[in-house]
């Protein structure tokens, strides 16, 4: 098939919302939401500020199979609040992954994966997001010590904030070239510590340095995927089939910081400074 | 070296383990061991580091270099105890202004730094050590997440420089498309988004705010409140067989975070 076919052929992740990315994910006909629509569990807060809500929140939970095996997908709907997290969808995040850790001590092997679409806290929900964010780091490790939890991010949103942290625990990540993750968004430093610190405009530098493509390459990720609803399920399932890593990344300290200790700080680094640095060290990148 | 004793994280970390030695000559993290209710404990703080060879996270800010090293304090600790019954309380001294923002944190990954403390506190959690954090100072964002935001107990000093966030006002301000005056008012009616820990209290994440008599020079009696709260901390920990972080979702302003896992739980088995 030369590209163009491909194009015009592949079915896009990256276009389908939340719930159609999970129903994307699971086997046909096992997938069940969740705490869904019709709960009508709108954002008390944004209601009292006279904001938009939706009634799922932003973030569809839904349990099924896939390859078999019972999965729950917890997918943020980028395209509400900028994927942002506020009590009610944390919460659906935080309490699905907790109960899915409790079915692993009861004997039931439920793994978890998280599609990451988020610039992190919603702001108008401040300190009940960073508390619920909390609490999704908690029960991703206390899950990954039973079974693989897998994160994805396909793009536009990227991946941000306390959720970019969430995505360093998680078992083995997933981007796509279009999807970006990194702690805090070129907005945000910009605003902080000036545009000659970051250029929130230049595109090529934002997608060099945090792109899918480079977070890979630097073994801060996976694998990176085409945009196409097949590879990334069957990238997902190889990846549960390698199972718990024996040591997951964010254990890694003494690599990274005996690799940072050697980083050259005095300029900006490039992209491929960063992938000779980490590269270079060890272990880092997975099997993928 | 000056600096690092005046700011208010270096002045209780040095109030609470007197002059118990570093463990490592780590200039911006300082770990060291002292008894908590006469047991063995590590105590852990971030502080300033004017000569940081990432200059974004000078002021406090856990960077890159901050997040691993509190990442492997940790770690150490649980290692230590890998095969000891009982194991030592951890308290996370916090006061962190902010994570560092900034080109180099981002290229190399600060993100994943902050998961490695984040993921590493939550760890010795699971494992049985009593982990506290005590907010005597900032607690922003993706700093407190790193450092502290994983304990079983958070306990927080009453005073106008406690202040727990997710991000400054100026930069809330302009993401959320406001001014700081705008950004101010909705606080006083929005308790999630106050800066204040009176209100941050209000949602029932932290066990216990604290009034002292002096905050700029605690004396005596202000540090037998702290260490005493502290013990209690550790002793309802030891009472608690609940590893998780459950005892936060009990707050007057955390309906929904209950309802939703209450629905999600008679749903779930149901889905099977």
């Amino acid at each position: 098939m030369t590209d163009i076919d491909q194009l015009l052929k592949r079915d896009s992740f990256i276009e389908r919302n939340a719930r159609s990315r999970a129903r994307a994910l699971l086997d046909p006909g096992t997938m069940r939401e969740l705490a869904g629509p019709f709960e009508r569990l709108h954002s008390p807060w944004l209601a009292m500020q006279h904001l938009v809500t939706q009634s799922d929140d932003g973030v569809v939970a839904a349990k099924g199979l896939l390859d078999g095996r019972p999965t729950v997908v917890l997918a943020i709907e980028g395209g509400f609040q900028g994927g942002s997290m506020g009590e009610i969808g944390g919460a659906k995040i935080a309490g699905s992954l907790e109960l899915a850790a409790r079915d692993n001590r009861r004997g039931i092997p439920t793994q978890a994966v998280i599609l990451f679409e988020t610039g992190g806290v919603r702001l108008q929900e401040a300190n009940l997001g960073l508390a619920a964010i909390a609490e999704i780091q908690a029960a991703i490790v206390d899950l990954r010590r039973y079974t693989p939890v897998i994160g994805v991010s396909a793009g536009t949103v990227g991946c941000y904030g306390g959720m970019s942290i969430a995505a360093g625990l998680c078992s083995y990540l997933v981007l796509t070239r279009e999807a970006r993750l990194g702690l805090n968004g070129p907005l945000v430093i910009e605003q902080e510590a000036g545009v000659g610190e970051f250029d929130a405009r230049n595109r090529s530098l934002i997608w060099g340095l945090t792109g899918g493509e480079q977070r890979v390459a630097s073994g801060l990720a996976d694998a990176c995927v085409q945009d196409d609803s097949a590879e990334v399920r069957a990238t997902v399932a190889r990846l549960f089939g390698q199972g718990v890593p024996a040591r997951h990344r964010s254990e890694r300290a003494q690599e990274y910081l005996a690799a940072l200790e050697r980083a050259d700080t005095a300029a900006q680094p490039t992209a491929d400074a960063v992938r000779a640095l980490y590269g270079a060290t060890d272990n880092h990148r997975g099997d993928a | 070296m000056e600096q690092n004793q005046t700011t208010r994280g270096a002045m209780w970390l040095r109030l609470l383990t007197g002059d118990a030695a570093q463990l490592h000559d780590w200039p911006s993290v300082r770990v060291c061991e002292a008894p908590l209710a006469g047991q063995p404990a590590r105590w852990i703080a971030v502080v300033p580091d004017l000569g940081n060879r990432f200059p974004r996270a000078r002021n406090g800010e856990v960077g890159l270099v901050e997040g691993w090293q509190l990442a492997r304090a940790v770690q150490e600790t649980v290692e230590l105890d890998r095969d000891a019954a009982v194991k030592r309380p951890i308290v996370a001294v916090i006061d962190v202004p902010s994570q560092a923002y900034g080109r180099r944190e981002e290229a190399f990954g600060i993100h994943q730094a902050l998961a490695g403390a984040a993921g590493a506190y939550a760890q010795a959690r699971l494992a049985g050590h009593p982990v506290i954090g005590l907010v005597v100072g900032l607690a922003m964002s993706g700093a407190f997440l790193a450092h502290g935001y994983q304990a079983n107990r958070l306990i927080a000093l009453d005073d106008p420089g406690v202040m727990v966030h997710a991000m400054g006002k100026a930069s809330a301000a302009r993401v959320t498309l406001r001014t700081v005056e705008a950004l101010e008012q909705l606080a006083q009616k929005v308790p999630p988004m106050a800066y204040d820990i009176k209100s941050y209290a209000s949602l029932g994440i932290v066990s216990q705010v604290l009034q002292l008599a002096n905050l700029a020079l605690p004396g005596e009696q202000d540090l037998a409140l702290v260490q005493g709260a502290l013990e209690a901390a550790l002793a309802g920990i030891l009472e608690d067989s609940e590893r998780g972080l459950a005892s936060r979702l009990q707050g007057q302003h955390r309906q929904a975070s209950r309802r939703v896992r209450a629905l999600l739980e008679q749903e779930w088995e149901a889905a099977d």
